[in-house]
């Protein structure tokens, strides 16, 4: 609208050696420097990198609203053809919203909760094109209908409060294409939501991406999701860009030892876990004001050459046979990037022995009142139902689910922070169902231990390390004498391989990796036999979480430990455990070995859930199933089978059973157990969701 | 949401009941009606004849039924005195017994006489609070536009020098209490020998018929007893500024603290990136969802305003409900008192009420009981 003179075979987008930096009281942070990136028009960029490399602030640079202390110290940001950097407030607010429009990570947190989602909607064209309410709000009823929404009439009358997390998403995205911008900027969009509901979002992106023909950047830390939406990449580490190009070529040729090693760093299906183990990239991310002299990576760099990467700044150097693809690195040509990894002492795997845990019909119920004053009706909100399942010793056994299925009350439950309804829990033979954790003997406090999910909350912030330790040993009534416990605290430090030095350190003074570790070191001082870990990793970088995942094996593999590993992440629960259990709204709806579960037949839910995982391996193809909807409430959840709402193979049951009834429990060969009512030759015919294409 | 309301009510009356009993216990307190007996009667009395008036005004029936009596659910107390005169609660001197009502109390309308002001109370208590009234609103209509103002301006860009220069100032003006800065201000403008006023008056825009500011001796009037017939800005702005000046400090750090909050919210900035102006911004996003905490507080404000009511009324001999209060405390005034309670008791609550409801109106993310 607004260039006439913008010839649309030239970029939409281009950023030239863009340096930012925040002023602080303390010092200067360059959060970025000397950045560079080309988006052409209907293309999709993707910005990957670990937290804090600064991809936010390039996306919120190019919108120019870096807040009060952050300042462009160097560069262009050019925008079809027009400099952002130098323009003034006026004219980028004719851009912000109608050319260039930003989505964010938190759908709750960027709608405004006291005004009408139509209202909110229908402001974009009222302010850049001048049009009336009522064509803005019928413009709002459309696009709505548009991101996939049911019920358009009901959702632009309705505040943001009323609708799911998923929903609230796409009205952010509707927000965003209401007057069909040029430029959508998307920083990680889909971290807060589930795995399905991303894979729906995902798509809708993607779709109208391709309808209006708009640009992307799409930020994001999950190479899979990249590769699932973007043409081309850029790598980002410690405020550069270390590598960029189209996404095939940087998948399967990268020419940056940062790329492989992030790569090699994040599981992927089909590769076994003791044949291609996980390797962790060493090592801390620098942070701004700490980094090293010339090249950012060399400190964890395996190709590292003293007196060459650490001489100078690096420039970015083009790949010859590329298209476009530069890579940051003096050594990319000397480099053997076909190298087979180097083969790991191969591991063994810890025995599977005696069972030491059994749940038997396990319920727990939770009543709710309903309204906001107090009063008003009490609801049950079944949180579980009837789970029932055996542990072994030295196994790892992994608990899968989306938000809301029942799986951290599960761990509740067994922690005894909170008391069955009923059922019973067996702990080598000792019932400890109806036992809360405060009457609970120390001996079975101890045995029974939990890693969280937040590493961040869960130390004492004013303790040191060594301290925190010993505490932990001295409630389990470990030890004899001071020294002793001492002694084994070090030992423990040993075990989650953090340096004994760190005994004296403060929480604030480690990094998530380590605090984490400091956790899991909590959890073996009593010697525990069973290790709850509620998502232990979802809350690292992928170049931490390979790290701690191998140390929890290792600690289980040694001591024999039973492993109940809680994830959403089935890559992660694919490549460590031994048995998997999945869950659906408070039901367990399959359960069986890593591979019968990742493998035809299926639940139908396991299936949406597996082809929703993004994967980052371009020789991988995945068949796509969209759940519609959102995962209903626990407290009202449907009649029959639980998942009937969402599931695309009810209509093969014959005589409505779904709505109906609740589904028994098959029992396939091997001990496999789906809760569907699909007959037995339904499931012999499902295909596998994930095929690894030949070579 | 209106089974809420009628839940509020019922709290509330409720609520009033309990007041209003321990302020009725607190007033009928045994050396309370002694010196009433002293006063009404004759101060030489001795103590046999203090107990036989006590017993024979209906002081000597037990608390609760006295209570009960004043709130005009129990029957009125009924004596035959020694000489045969019947005397009640509910019998007026000299009036047939047979004829009076048997229940007299506040539910009757019936709100006892006044014994500094010899008239009924509720007749004094309409006229003050008519008087009051007058006063809170001009206090309201100064104080809430202009906190609410303040408080936008300087949480709209946290840290501006706006912002500092105002936050200072609020942080002042509450600092000061109602009887500090009323003396300040009459001493600046309301008075013949120190201040503006001379000044002006030597200047010749004040204290001739033909000046500017008219014929007076100062600037403003330092007693407001003029304004309860007629209100006029010079007698009345003095008062109000000096009420109001408190509450806007007040007001205005509580909306400034939420509307900074409210700025750095991510939805501000979601509408910022939609190409929203400033202006817009701070009228459409960010006032409502800023104005949901100060909102509560102005409704709050109003039983704190009775506090400053009280000081300013005596200070500027104004004649309200605060006066009456002052008035009716230090003579030992119980009826008064009693009276003077049940109002207060009562705007306290409404407001409260109002609040809540205001602020689930206000807040659309509570709006569904
Ligand atoms: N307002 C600010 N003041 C000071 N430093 C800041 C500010 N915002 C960001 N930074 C710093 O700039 C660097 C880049 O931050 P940025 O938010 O862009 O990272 P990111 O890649 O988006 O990370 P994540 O994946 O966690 O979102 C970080 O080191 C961060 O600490
Ligand atoms: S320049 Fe050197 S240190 Fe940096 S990535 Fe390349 S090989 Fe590694
Ligand atoms: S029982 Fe029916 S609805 Fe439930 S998963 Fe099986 S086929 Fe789907
Ligand atoms: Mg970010």
């Amino acid at each position: 609208m607004t260039s006439t003179d913008w010839d649309p075979s030239k970029p939409i987008l281009e950023i030239e050696n863009l340096s930012i930096s925040f002023f602080t009281r303390l010092r200067e942070i360059p959060a970025v420097m000397d950045f560079s990136c080309t988006v052409m028009p209907g293309e999709a960029m993707g910005l990957v990198g670990e937290s804090g490399c600064g991809k936010s602030t390039v996306a919120l640079a190019v919108m120019r609203d870096l807040g009060k202390n952050g300042r462009i110290v160097g560069g262009k940001i050019k925008f079809k053809g027009r400099d952002l950097t130098t323009m003034s407030e006026e004219e980028l607010r004719h851009i912000r919203g109608s050319e260039i429009a930003m989505i964010y990570q938190e759908p709750m947190a960027s709608l405004n909760p006291a005004m009408k989602i139509g209202a909110q909607l229908a402001e974009v064209p009222m302010i850049h094109q001048g049009m009336s309410k009522h064509d803005a709000w019928e413009l709002a009823r459309q696009i709505v209908a548009d991101v996939r929404l049911p019920d358009p009439d009901r959702i632009i009358n309705a505040y943001p409060h009323q609708l799911s997390g998923g929903q609230q998403q796409r009205i952010v995205i509707a927000m965003a294409l209401m007057s069909k911008p040029a430029l959508l900027i998307l920083d990680e969009p889909t971290t807060a939501l589930d795995v399905t509901v991303e894979a729906g979002i995902v798509d809708l992106v993607k779709d109208l991406g391709h309808k209006y023909g708009t640009s992307m950047l799409f930020i994001s830390h999950n190479l899979g999701l990249v590769m699932d939406v973007c043409d081309r990449l850029c790598v980002m580490y410690s405020g550069e860009a270390v590598e960029t190009g189209n996404v095939v070529q940087v998948f399967d040729k990268m020419r940056h030892p940062y790329t492989q090693a992030l790569f090699r760093s994040i599981p992927l299906p089909g590769a076994d876990k003791n044949s291609r183990p996980l390797v962790a990239i060493p090592g801390n991310f620098p942070l701004p004001h700490e980094r090293p002299q010339g090249c950012n990576f060399g400190p964890r760099c395996d190709y590292f050459q003293q007196g060459r990467c650490n001489a100078a700044d690096i420039p970015m150097d083009t790949v010859p046979e590329g298209d476009r693809h530069q890579t940051r690195c003096l050594k990319w040509a000397e480099i053997d990037w076909d190298a087979p990894l180097k083969a790991r002492v191969t591991k063994e795997k810890a025995k599977i022995g005696k069972v030491v845990l059994k749940m038997e019909d396990l319920r727990k119920y939770y009543s709710v009142s309903g309204s906001a004053f107090g009063g008003g009706m009490k609801k049950v909100v079944k949180a579980n139902e009837t789970l029932s399942f055996e542990a072994h010793e030295g196994e790892t056994l992994a608990i899968v689910g989306e938000s809301g299925c029942g799986k951290s009350t599960f761990a509740k439950v067994l922690m005894g922070l909170e008391t069955a309804t009923s059922g019973s829990i067996m702990l080598f033979d000792e019932n400890v169902e109806s036992t809360p954790i405060t009457k609970r003997n120390v001996d079975t406090v101890s045995s029974v231990q939990m890693v969280f999910q937040n590493p961040f909350d869960t130390l004492n912030p004013s303790m040191t390390v060594g301290r925190q330790i010993i505490r932990a040993l001295e409630i389990f009534k470990q030890g004899k004498s001071d020294e002793e416990r001492h002694a084994r605290m070090l030992e423990l430090l040993d075990l989650v391989k953090l340096p004994r030095a760190f005994a004296e350190r403060m929480p604030r003074q480690l990094s998530g990796g380590q605090k984490q570790r400091v956790g899991i070191a909590r959890a073996f001082a009593g010697g525990a036999k069973v290790v709850v870990a509620d998502e232990p990793v979802s809350a690292l970088d992928v170049s931490v979480q390979a790290a701690v995942t191998d140390l929890l094996m290792d600690i289980q593999r040694e001591n024999g430990t039973t492993l109940l590993f809680i994830s959403h992440d089935l890559s992660i629960v694919r490549y460590l455990s031994d048995r998997v259990m999945v869950m659906y709204l408070g039901h367990v709806v399959e359960m069986g070995t890593t591979d019968q579960v990742f493998q035809p037949p299926y639940h139908p839910y396991t299936e949406a859930l597996l082809s929703a995982v993004p994967i980052a391996d371009t020789k991988v193809e995945r068949k796509r199933i969209v759940l519609e909807g959102d995962i209903p409430s626990a407290v009202n959840p449907p009649p029959g089978c639980p998942f009937q709402t969402r599931c695309r193979w009810k209509s093969q049951v014959p005589g409505g059973l779904c709505d109906r009834e609740m589904p028994p429990v098959q029992v396939l060969e091997g001990g496999h157990q789906i809760k569907c009512h699909l007959s037995a030759d339904i499931l012999a015919r499902m295909e596998p969701v994930i095929k690894i294409a030949a070579e | 949401m209106l089974m809420f309301i009628l839940r509020r009510l019922g709290v509330m009356m409720l609520t009033a009941f309990a007041l209003t009993f321990i302020v009725f216990s607190l007033t009928n307190l045994q050396p309370n009606l002694e010196k009433l007996a002293k006063s009404e009667a004759s101060v030489r009395m001795t103590d046999d004849q203090v107990v036989s008036w006590i017993a024979n005004n209906g002081f000597d029936t037990p608390m609760i039924s006295r209570y009960g009596q004043w709130l005009g659910v129990v029957p009125g107390w009924v004596k035959t005195m020694e000489d045969g005169e019947v005397r009640g609660r509910c019998i007026e001197k000299g009036a047939d017994p047979a004829a009076a009502p048997v229940r007299c109390g506040l539910l009757q309308g019936d709100w006892g006489v006044s014994t500094v002001f010899k008239k009924p109370v509720s007749q004094i208590l309409g006229r003050s609070l008519g008087q009051t009234g007058w006063l809170m609103l001009a206090v309201m209509l100064v104080m809430v536009p202009t906190a609410l103002i303040l408080g936008v301006l300087s949480g709209m860009r946290e840290g501006s020098r706006t912002d500092r220069v105002l936050s200072t100032g609020a942080i002042i003006t509450t600092a000061t209490p109602e009887y500090v800065s009323g003396v300040i201000f009459i001493a600046l403008f309301a008075s013949a020998t120190v201040g503006v006023s001379p000044l002006l008056v030597h200047l010749g825009l004040l204290g001739s018929p033909d000046a500017l500011f008219g014929a007076r001796k100062t600037l403003f009037m330092g007693t407001a007893t003029s304004a309860m017939d007629h209100i006029t800005f010079w007698n009345f702005a003095l008062p109000v500024m000096t009420i109001a000046l408190y509450g806007i400090g007040y007001i205005a750090r509580m909306t400034r603290a939420s509307m900074t909050e409210v700025m750095t919210a991510q939805y501000i900035r979601t509408a910022r990136l939609k190409g929203v102006s400033f202006r817009q911004v701070v009228m459409k996003h960010a006032l409502r969802n800023a104005l949901i905490a100060p909102f509560t507080v102005i409704m709050l404000q109003f039983p704190w305003l009775l506090n400053g009511v009280v000081i300013v009324e005596t200070l500027f001999n104004y004649k309200g409900f605060g006066w009456t209060l002052v008035q009716a405390a230090t003579n030992n005034d119980i009826e008064m008192l009693l009276g003077c309670s049940v109002v207060a008791v009562f705007v306290v609550l409404v407001t409260q009420l109002i609040s809540d409801v205001g602020y689930v109106f206000l807040n659309p993310r509570i709006r569904l009981a």
